[in-house]
Formats: C-alpha cells, structure tokens, sequence
C-alpha cells in the first residue's frame, strides 16, 4: 500500500451528480479526498482545472492517477473496484442491467428534466440578474411532471426501489436530482405519495451521509424562503 | 452491456478490466447529452420535418444545430478519440459502436460529418473494418437510403405525430 494516495474527487456540493457520488464514498466509509471546485465563481475553468477535465465540469475522480469523469461511470467504477454491498450495482447479469437500464434512462429524463427547474428558477434569475421566466418555469415542471409518472408507474410500480428491493446507484442518481428544485423552496414530490415514501426509504438508508451533502442546498433553500 | 455479460462476448467490447470497463461507461454516459442528442437532431432538421412533414425549419434553428454538432463533434476527437484508434484503446468496443451509429446518423440528410475530418473518418473506416464492412453496411443501409426513401413515403404517416415533432424541435 506504500505511495498509494487516497481517492480524490472534485466536487461542487451544488452540483446533482456530485452529491451522489459524496454521499456512496461516505456511506460506504471509502476513504477519499474531497476538492471543492466552486461553479458559482468559475473555478471550473482554471487552468489546472481544465488540465485535469477539459469539459470544464463536475465531479472528477482521480484514483491514483486514473482520471474519470461522468457520476454514473464512476459510481460503477467504485462500486465495483471497492469492497461495498452488491445491492448498490448487483454481480447478477439482469440485476445489473436493471441498474444499468436506469442510469441510461436517467440522463435525458430525471436529470434533464429536474434540472431545468432549477435551472430556470434559481440559477438563470441569479446568474442573469433577470427576473425568473413563469412561462420557462411552467414548461419544465410540466414535462418534469411526466417523468415522474413514469418513475412511479414504470420503476417503482411494484418494487420499493427502482431497481428491485434494495437500494442502487439508480436510486442515489434520482434522489440527488430530484432534490435540487429544493434550492429554490420547491417540493416537486409533495404531491406524490408514492415517490415520498421511496424518497423517505431513500433517505433512511443513506443516513447522515444524506443530509451532510446536501446541507449547501438546504442553506440555499433556507434563504429562498426569506 | 447486458448482451456482452450474458453471453461471454469478446473482452474488448466491455473489458472486465475495471478501469477500461469505466472509460467505456464514461463514454456512454457523456454520449446521451453530447453527440446523441445533436446528431440525432439534424436528420429531423434537415429532412424529415421540411420534406416528409412540409413545415419550415428557421434557418437559426438549423444553424445552431449544426454549431451544436460541429462543437460536439470537436470535443468527441479531443477527448474520446485523441490519438488512439478506438475510443478505449487498441480495440473497438461497445463505446465506439454506440457513436458510430450516432455520428453516422445525420449522413441521412446528406450532411457529411466527415468531410474535413480526416481523423473521424479514419476512426469510422476502422470501426467498420472491425465490425464487418458487410454488417457494417447492412445495418446502414436504410439510413443512408433516407433521403430516397422520404421521397417515396406515404406522408400521411406523419401526421399524427406533426404537432408533438414541431412543438419538440422547433418551439
């Protein structure tokens, strides 16, 4: 074990993806560095920053030289890498293509879709200095709206998480962004009894690890409601 | 991913090595966003909503889907390909499958994406010579026919998907 270096990851709290990947290396207790690239003031765009990821985006991680970007590839990649519980990405082959079904679904619905909430009512007004678009607003809940029938209907119909039984990187992908409208002192779930109660599953067995990562949204939250 | 799992492919298309396995799950999660969403765009830009639905694209909307594309395909070269000859390494992989096909896509609306991108091209040549030129061009055969095949087609058949296509490309 001599010159190993622990994990490093770089993160921004605010950041969906990067929550998720915060809290699995915390509940898993994988010891790991933590960089915090600040989105709000640019840090993304340094010249190391760029260096290490040319995207320009978070999280990054770095295990001991190998760099990779992209929460879900590297999620798998300490999943599978580490020593953690086989329920967070199964050996099984179907189980795992459940995961893997999920994660793949993910990008262009959960996270789409979520983000554009906040996207359009707290960070463009913040960012622009503009006043919030209702109609950009609207829009976005409404097609979020239908994302969430199908997590409901299609995921969870009749499993308590989405991807079976037990808890998964899907599960830790979707709450992560699912939570971000928060920022802005919107519940998307409130009326959603179905997603509450998996969201409260959730939450349960992520424990501390969930609130400590998302305490920067909490406090962003806490100063919409003023 | 399931496919190579279940049925014992070839190593190289999703390596049990844990970090290449990452770098190909890297790429398929960046695609989704990057050359999916803007490639798959231009065939309906450019073809199938101006000649098989009859409605007019705004030239600022075609314009900016092809920036799209052009700064997709950009950040494609520098970071998934570089210098090495498939997207992981030394062999092809179910990465370099999944972005063929994808970047292939918009040569269905006669827009050449390797013209002047002689790295892309050669990339594509290798992809194929890998894959078997005869399956290779069998798959493709219908998407590079599209063009024929729009002039041919019932344009009834898109009627009832017109108002959901214009509102979700051109509003």
């Amino acid at each position: 074990m001599a010159g190993r270096k622990a994990l490093k990851v770089y993160l921004d709290l605010l950041s969906q993806p990067c929550r998720a990947v915060l809290i699995f290396l915390k509940i898993n207790k994988l010891p790991h560095a933590v960089e915090y690239v600040a989105l709000r003031k640019g840090e993304q765009r340094s010249p190391e920053f760029t260096k290490l990821n040319p995207m320009q985006k978070v999280p990054v991680m770095d295990d001991n030289g190998f760099v990779l970007t992209e929460s879900d590839a590297i999620l798998k990649y300490l999943a599978t890498t580490y020593n953690v519980p086989d329920h967070w990405y199964p050996k099984h082959p179907e189980r795992r293509a459940r995961v893997d079904e999920y994660t793949a679904w993910h990008h262009m619905n959960t996270r789409l879709h979520a983000a554009k909430v906040f996207i359009f009512e707290v960070l463009l007004p913040r960012v622009t200095g503009q006043p919030t678009d209702a109609g950009k607003v609207d829009k976005a809940l409404a097609e979020l709206e239908g994302t969430l029938d199908k997590l409901e209907n299609m995921f969870l119909k009749r499993q308590a998480f989405l991807c079976g039984d037990d808890i998964s990187l899907a599960d830790l992908l979707a709450i992560c962004e699912l939570m971000q409208p928060l920022g802005g002192g919107r519940d998307i779930l409130k009326d959603r009894p179905k997603l509450l109660t998996w969201k409260s599953r959730v939450q349960s067995a992520l424990s501390d690890s969930f609130d400590d990562a998302h305490s920067v949204l909490y406090r962003l939250r806490d100063k919409a409601k003023l | 991913m399931y496919l190579a799992e279940k049925f014992h492919s070839p190593d190289h298309w999703y390596p049990a090595d844990l970090q290449k396995r990452a770098l190909v799950n890297e790429y398929l999660s960046w695609q989704h966003s990057a050359i999916r969403m803007h490639a798959a765009k231009i065939i309906w830009l450019k073809l199938l909503i101006p000649k098989a639905m009859e409605v007019e694209v705004p030239k600022d909307k075609m314009d900016s889907a092809i920036e799209n594309l052009n700064g997709t395909l950009k950040q494609f070269e520098e970071k998934f390909l570089q210098d090495r000859p498939f997207i992981v390494g030394d062999q092809i992989s179910l990465a370099d499958l999944v972005a063929v096909v994808e970047i292939i896509q918009p040569l269905g609306a006669g827009l050449d994406v390797f013209e002047n991108r002689p790295k892309l091209r050669a990339w594509k040549d290798r992809v194929r010579e890998a894959v078997g030129s005869e399956l290779f061009d069998e798959a493709h055969q219908n998407i590079l026919s599209c063009q024929e095949i729009v002039e041919t087609m019932d344009r009834n058949k898109f009627e009832a998907y017109k108002p959901q296509i214009v509102k979700y490309f051109l509003s």
